[in-house]
C-alpha cells in the first residue's frame, strides 16, 4: 500500500444530567415539543446562563478516566452563527481554554495494542430541533417549526489526536470510548438517538512522508458500522484522487448511510467566521483540587481494569473477559453472579457471552431488559453440575427465564427437562439402539471411536436430549462390550 | 408640598405615621404624569390601573398592621430595558414592539417583594445605545429644565421622570454612563454600582461585561435606600457577587474630614466646558472646606476609554443582539420568502441606525483577522485603565470629576455627529471599564441647566460614595431646585 491514513475524531456526547447546562429545565428525551423550556433556554431578552455544576463534574470524571489533566482555569466562549434552532444565535461553548487537556486511551485492534491521544475535552450546549412540515427536510416543506426541548442539553466534546491509522481502529476506538462513557455513567451512548455523535478528520499521505495531507471532515456517522464504512469510502475517494493526480480540497463532507459514500457539504471558503469571544455572562471555571479528588473517587472500576481482574482472579479466557466488559450491564450482571458463587465464574461467563448474548442480539434487548437475574443463572449452572439438567436443555431453560422470569425449578419440571440418570430407564433405550444399529456397534468394536458418538446421539434423540451424557457413555460401552 | 414632590424617605415617614396612603401617593404621581408627561415624554408605558390596584392592596396590607419597608407604597419607574412580566417591554426598539416578557427581572421582583409600586416603563435610547434618548424608536424625551434640550441617555426617561416629579424613584442602567450622564443633565442623583453588586437578570443586555442597574433619585438618601433593596447576590446571575449588602443608610453621615479625594486632572482639561469646570472646582473647594484633603491626580490611560469602550461594548452588543431574529418573539418582517430574507428584513426593519452602526462595529472587531488588533487589544487597554484606577485608590478614598463635559445639549445638536455624541461619555466610560462604582450628584447650574459632580470609588465602596455625596448634599442647595413645568 502506497498511502497511510491519518484520522482524528471529534466525539460529541450528551451528558446524562437531570437538568440542562445553563438552566433548570429537564433533559428528558421524547417529551412533547417545547415543554422542557424556560426563558433562559429559549433566549428571551435579558436572561442569563447559570452553569450546572454536575456538567463540570461529569466532564472532569471523563477527563480523569482518560488520564487527562483538569485545567486550572477554563472559560466558556460564544460561538456566533444564525440558525433558527439556536435561540440566542450564539452557542455557548469552550474554545481557547477547554476544561480537560491531554489524555489518552489504549485500545487493542487485531490483537495489537494501540495508543490514541486525547487533545482536549470541552463543554457546550446543544441546539434545538427543526421540524419541517410536509417533507423530510426543508425542501418541499410547507412550514418549519422549532422544538427547543434539546436546546441547552449539555454536550461534551472529546477531540483525539490524529493518531488513528485505519477505519477499523476508528471503529474500535469509538466502541471502547462509548463503553467507557457508559461505565462512568456520564452518557447513555446511544448513537442512533444521537446522544453519541462522531465527526472525523481524515487525510492520507505517502508512507514515510512527515507532513499531513489535506484533510476533509466527515460528518453524520450514526453507528459504529457507519463510522467504519464512511471512513473506508472517504479514504478510497482520496486515494483515487491522488492516484489520478488530483488535489484534495479541504472541506466538510456528509456521509450518506444508504449510498455508503460522502458528498461535499461546505468548502473551507464557505466555513463560518464564528467570531468567538469569551462569554461575559459566565465566570471562569477554577475547580479546586479537593473537588477534583472527590470526583476521582467516584470513578469505579473501568472496563480495562475489570477485564484484567476477570482474567487474573477468576481465570477467564481473554475473549470471555473482553466480551463481558464491553457491555457494562453484562459485566455488572456477571459481578453479581460472582458474588453468589465465584467458583462458577467460567460457566457463568460462557453462558453470558453464549446463550444470553445470542438471545439479547436476536431480540434487540439489553440484558437489563430481560427477566433474567444472576441467581437464575447460578441455579441453572448448579443444575448442570449436579446432573439435574443437560447443557442442551439448560439453553432452553435460560431462554424461557429471560422471556418470562419464572422460577427455574418450575421451568425445569414443567418442560420435563430433567436429566435421565436412572440406569434402568436408560438401559431399555440403549438395548433398542444397539439392536437397531449393529453396523455402528461393529465399527466401534473394530476401533472407530466416532461410532460411539453416533450411538450416543441416537440415545439422546430418543430421550429428547435428556440422557445424562456421562452415565449414558458408561452404560453404552458396558452394554456393547457385554 | 404635593406628595409627588417628596422623596421616598419623606413619603415613607408619612406612611409610617399614617398621614397618607399608598393610594394617595400613587394618585398624586399619576396626576402629575397626566399634567406634565405631554411635555416631557418620559414614559413608554404608564401602568395606571395596575398601580392603583396595587396601591389599594398595599393600603390593606398597611391597615392590617403589618410592618412596612422603606419602599412600601413608593411609585417606581422602570427603564423599559428591564423585563416586567405581562407588561410590554420594548427597550425602545421596534424589534421588540410587541414583546411581553414571561418573567420579571430580579430587580423588579425585589421591589415588588418590598411593596413598591411599578408606575410605568421609561423611554431610553434603543437598547440603551446613546447619550440623549434621541435614539428611541418611539419618542424623544425632553429635559424638564429646558424642553429644547435632551435629558441625556440612555436612561433619559428615568432621569427626566425623577426631575419632573413623575415618579419617586427610577431604575436606570449604566453601560458607559447611562445613569450618571442623564442624572447630571436632569439635576438628579444617579448611581452606577460596582459591577456585580446588582443582578443583571432580566436587564436586556447591551454589553454584558459593562451593564449595571442602579438608582435615579431626588436625593442621596433615596439612592442609599433604593440600593439597599436592589443590591445583592442573585443565583440567576453568575456575575453578581456574593458579598453581604451593608445598610447604606448608615453611610449617610455629614463628615468628610481627612478623607483623601483625588481630582482627576485629565477630566478637567480639553473638551470640558468652562462652566462645568468651574462648578467642579467649586465643589472641590467646598469638600476641602468640609475637611477633605483634595489633591490633583493624573490618570493618563483615561483618554483611551472611549475608543476601548466602543470596541468592547459593540463587540458584546453584536452578539447580544443576535437573538432578535424574528423567529421567537418581537417583530418579524412580513416581506420574506426564505430564512435569510426573514433575518435580513426583520433586522433591517427592526433596528434603528445607531444600533445597526454598533452591530457593524462590534461584528468587525470580532471578525477573523481583526480580533487581535481590536477586541483583544481593547481588552488589554481595559486592564491598563483598571490598573490606573487601582493605583489611584491606593492613595485616595475616592476621586472626583465632572459627570459630563457639558450640560444638556440641544435636541438634534449631535444626532448627525456620532463621534461628538460618544465623547459626551468621556468621564463616565472609564468607570464601567474598571467595573467600579460612581455617583453623580447635582453641583451647580450653567445657563439654567444642571451640572453633575461624579464621585468615583473603588470596587464595592458604595458606602464611601454615599458618605461624600451626602456630606456635599447636606451643605448645598442644588438638589432642592425644581424645574418649572
Amino acid at each position: 500500500m502506497k498511502y497511510e491514513t491519518v484520522i482524528g475524531l471529534e466525539i460529541h456526547a450528551q451528558l446524562l444530567t437531570e437538568s440542562k447546562i445553563f438552566c433548570g429545565c429537564s433533559t428528558k428525551f421524547g417529551a412533547a415539543p417545547n415543554t422542557n423550556i424556560c426563558p433562559v433556554c429559549t433566549g428571551q431578552p435579558g436572561v442569563l446562563p447559570v452553569l450546572n455544576k454536575k456538567v463540570i463534574e461529569f466532564a472532569i470524571k471523563t477527563g480523569l478516566a482518560l488520564k487527562g489533566s483538569v485545567a486550572k482555569r477554563s472559560i466558556f466562549a460564544r460561538k456566533n452563527y444564525f440558525y433558527p434552532d439556536l435561540p440566542k444565535n450564539y452557542q455557548i461553548s469552550m474554545y481557547e481554554l477547554p476544561l480537560i487537556v491531554g489524555g489518552h486511551m489504549d485500545i487493542t485492534v487485531d490483537g495489537k495494542p494501540k495508543h490514541v491521544g486525547i487533545t482536549r475535552i470541552h463543554l457546550e450546549e446543544d441546539a434545538g430541533k427543526l421540524v419541517h412540515q410536509g417533507a423530510a427536510g426543508l425542501k418541499g416543506s410547507t412550514g418549519s417549526r422549532v422544538d427547543f426541548n434539546r436546546t441547552g442539553v449539555p454536550l461534551m466534546e472529546i477531540v483525539t489526536e490524529p493518531d488513528i491509522r485505519s477505519p477499523e481502529e476508528a471503529k474500535v476506538f469509538m466502541q471502547e470510548l462509548r463503553n467507557l462513557l457508559v461505565y462512568l455513567g456520564v452518557c447513555d451512548g446511544n448513537m442512533e438517538e444521537g446522544s453519541l455523535r462522531c465527526d472525523a478528520n481524515v487525510s492520507i499521505r505517502k508512507i514515510g512522508q512527515r507532513e499531513l495531507g489535506t484533510k476533509t471532515e466527515v460528518k453524520n456517522m450514526n453507528s459504529f458500522k457507519s463510522v467504519q464504512k464512511a471512513l473506508e469510502s472517504e479514504i478510497k475517494r482520496q486515494t483515487e484522487m491522488l492516484e489520478s493526480g488530483e488535489r484534495i480540497v479541504q472541506e466538510t463532507r456528509l456521509f450518506d448511510d444508504t449510498t455508503g459514500t460522502t458528498t461535499p457539504m461546505r468548502s473551507k471558503e464557505e466555513a463560518h467566521d464564528y467570531r468567538y469571544f469569551p462569554e461575559p455572562d459566565l465566570v471562569p471555571i477554577e475547580p479546586d483540587k479537593k473537588w477534583v479528588d472527590e470526583i476521582a473517587k467516584t470513578i469505579t472500576e473501568l472496563p480495562s481494569a475489570k477485564k484484567e481482574k476477570y482474567i487474573k482472579e477468576f481465570g477467564l479466557p481473554e475473549m470471555n473477559a473482553s466480551i463481558l466488559t464491553s457491555n457494562k450491564n453484562m459485566s455488572d450482571f456477571f459481578d453479581e453472579a460472582l458474588k453468589i458463587d465465584p467458583t462458577l465464574a467460567l460457566g457463568s461467563s460462557n453462558m453470558l457471552i453464549g446463550e444470553v448474548s445470542a438471545y439479547c442480539n436476536d431480540n434487540k434487548k439489553d440484558i437489563s431488559e430481560t427477566s433474567l437475574r444472576p441467581d437464575h443463572l447460578i441455579e441453572i449452572l448448579k443444575g448442570i453440575d449436579a446432573g439435574v439438567i443437560s447443557r442442551t436443555s439448560a439453553k432452553k431453560v435460560i431462554i424461557k427465564v429471560m422471556d418470562t422470569g419464572e422460577n427455574v425449578k418450575d421451568i425445569i419440571s414443567e418442560s420435563g427437562a430433567t436429566q435421565i440418570s436412572d440406569e434402568k430407564e436408560l438401559l431399555n433405550i440403549i438395548s433398542d439402539v444397539i439392536s437397531n444399529n449393529t453396523k455402528s456397534v461393529a465399527d466401534y468394536m473394530s476401533g472407530k471411536e466416532n461410532a460411539l458418538f453416533f450411538l450416543m446421539g441416537q440415545v439422546m434423540k430418543a430421550t429428547k436430549g435428556r440422557a445424562n451424557p456421562e452415565v449414558l457413555k458408561k452404560l453404552l460401552i458396558k452394554q456393547i462390550k457385554k | 408640598m404635593e406628595l409627588f414632590e417628596l422623596t421616598a424617605h419623606e413619603l415613607h415617614a408619612k406612611l409610617d405615621k399614617r398621614e397618607t396612603s399608598a393610594e394617595e401617593i400613587v394618585k398624586s404621581v399619576l396626576g402629575r404624569i397626566s399634567r406634565v408627561e405631554n411635555k416631557v415624554s418620559a414614559f413608554m408605558t404608564v401602568n395606571i390601573d395596575e398601580a392603583i390596584t396595587k396601591a389599594k392592596e398595599i393600603d390593606e396590607y398597611i391597615a392590617s398592621g403589618k410592618k412596612i419597608t422603606p419602599l412600601t407604597g413608593i411609585p417606581i419607574a422602570v427603564k423599559d430595558n428591564m423585563c416586567t412580566k405581562g407588561i410590554l417591554t420594548t427597550a425602545s426598539s421596534k424589534i421588540l414592539r410587541n414583546y411581553i416578557p414571561p418573567y420579571n427581572a430580579t430587580v423588579v421582583e425585589k421591589i415588588l417583594q418590598a411593596g413598591a409600586i411599578p408606575i410605568g416603563k421609561t423611554n431610553l435610547d434603543e437598547f440603551a445605545m446613546g447619550s440623549s434618548t434621541e435614539n428611541s424608536a418611539y419618542k424623544v424625551t425632553k429635559n424638564p429644565w429646558n424642553l429644547g434640550t435632551v435629558p441625556g441617555g440612555s436612561s433619559g426617561g428615568s432621569a427626566a421622570c425623577i426631575a419632573a416629579d413623575e415618579a419617586i424613584l427610577a431604575f436606570g442602567s449604566d453601560t458607559g454612563g447611562s445613569i450618571r450622564q442623564p442624572a447630571s443633565f436632569c439635576g438628579v442623583v444617579g448611581l452606577k454600582p460596582t459591577y456585580g453588586r446588582v443582578s443583571r437578570y432580566g436587564l436586556i443586555a447591551f454589553a454584558s461585561s459593562l451593564d449595571q442597574i442602579g438608582p435615579l433619585t431626588k436625593d442621596v438618601t433615596d439612592a442609599a435606600i433604593f440600593l439597599n433593596v436592589m443590591a445583592g447576590h442573585d443565583p440567576k446571575d453568575s456575575t453578581s457577587v456574593d458579598l453581604p449588602v451593608p445598610d447604606y443608610r448608615k453611610s449617610l453621615i455629614d463628615d468628610v474630614k481627612n478623607l483623601k479625594i483625588g481630582v482627576i486632572k485629565e477630566l478637567l482639561g480639553e473638551g470640558i466646558g468652562s462652566g462645568v469646570k468651574k462648578s467642579i472646582l467649586e465643589a472641590a473647594e467646598l469638600l476641602k472646606k468640609l475637611g477633605a484633603k483634595m489633591e490633583e491626580v493624573s490618570m493618563p490611560t483615561l483618554k483611551y476609554g472611549v475608543a476601548t469602550y466602543y470596541l468592547l461594548a459593540t463587540a458584546e452588543a453584536s452578539s447580544n443582539l443576535e437573538r432578535y431574529d424574528g423567529v421567537k418573539y418581537g417583530h418579524r418582517s412580513s416581506e420574506a420568502d426564505d430564512l435569510l430574507a426573514m433575518y435580513y428584513n426583520t433586522r433591517r426593519e427592526g433596528f434603528g441606525p445607531e444600533v445597526k452602526r454598533r452591530i457593524m462595529l462590534g461584528t468587525y472587531a470580532l471578525s477573523a483577522g481583526y480580533y487581535d488588533a481590536y477586541y483583544l487589544k481593547a481588552q488589554k487597554v481595559r486592564t491598563l485603565i483598571k490598573n490606573d484606577f487601582e493605583k489611584a485608590f491606593s492613595k485616595f478614598d475616592c476621586l472626583i470629576s465632572p459627570t459630563a463635559p457639558s450640560p444638556a445639549f440641544k435636541i438634534g445638536e449631535k444626532t448627525d455627529d456620532p463621534l461628538s455624541m460618544y465623547l459626551s461619555d468621556i468621564a463616565t466610560i472609564p468607570v464601567n471599564l474598571a467595573g467600579i462604582p460612581a455617583i453623580s450628584i447635582p453641583c451647580g447650574f450653567v445657563n439654567d441647566l444642571p451640572v453633575g459632580l461624579q464621585i468615583i470609588g473603588k470596587a464595592f465602596s458604595e458606602e464611601m460614595l454615599f458618605r461624600v455625596a451626602y456630606a456635599y448634599e447636606q451643605n448645598t442647595e442644588w438638589h432642592k431646585r425644581k424645574p418649572k413645568l
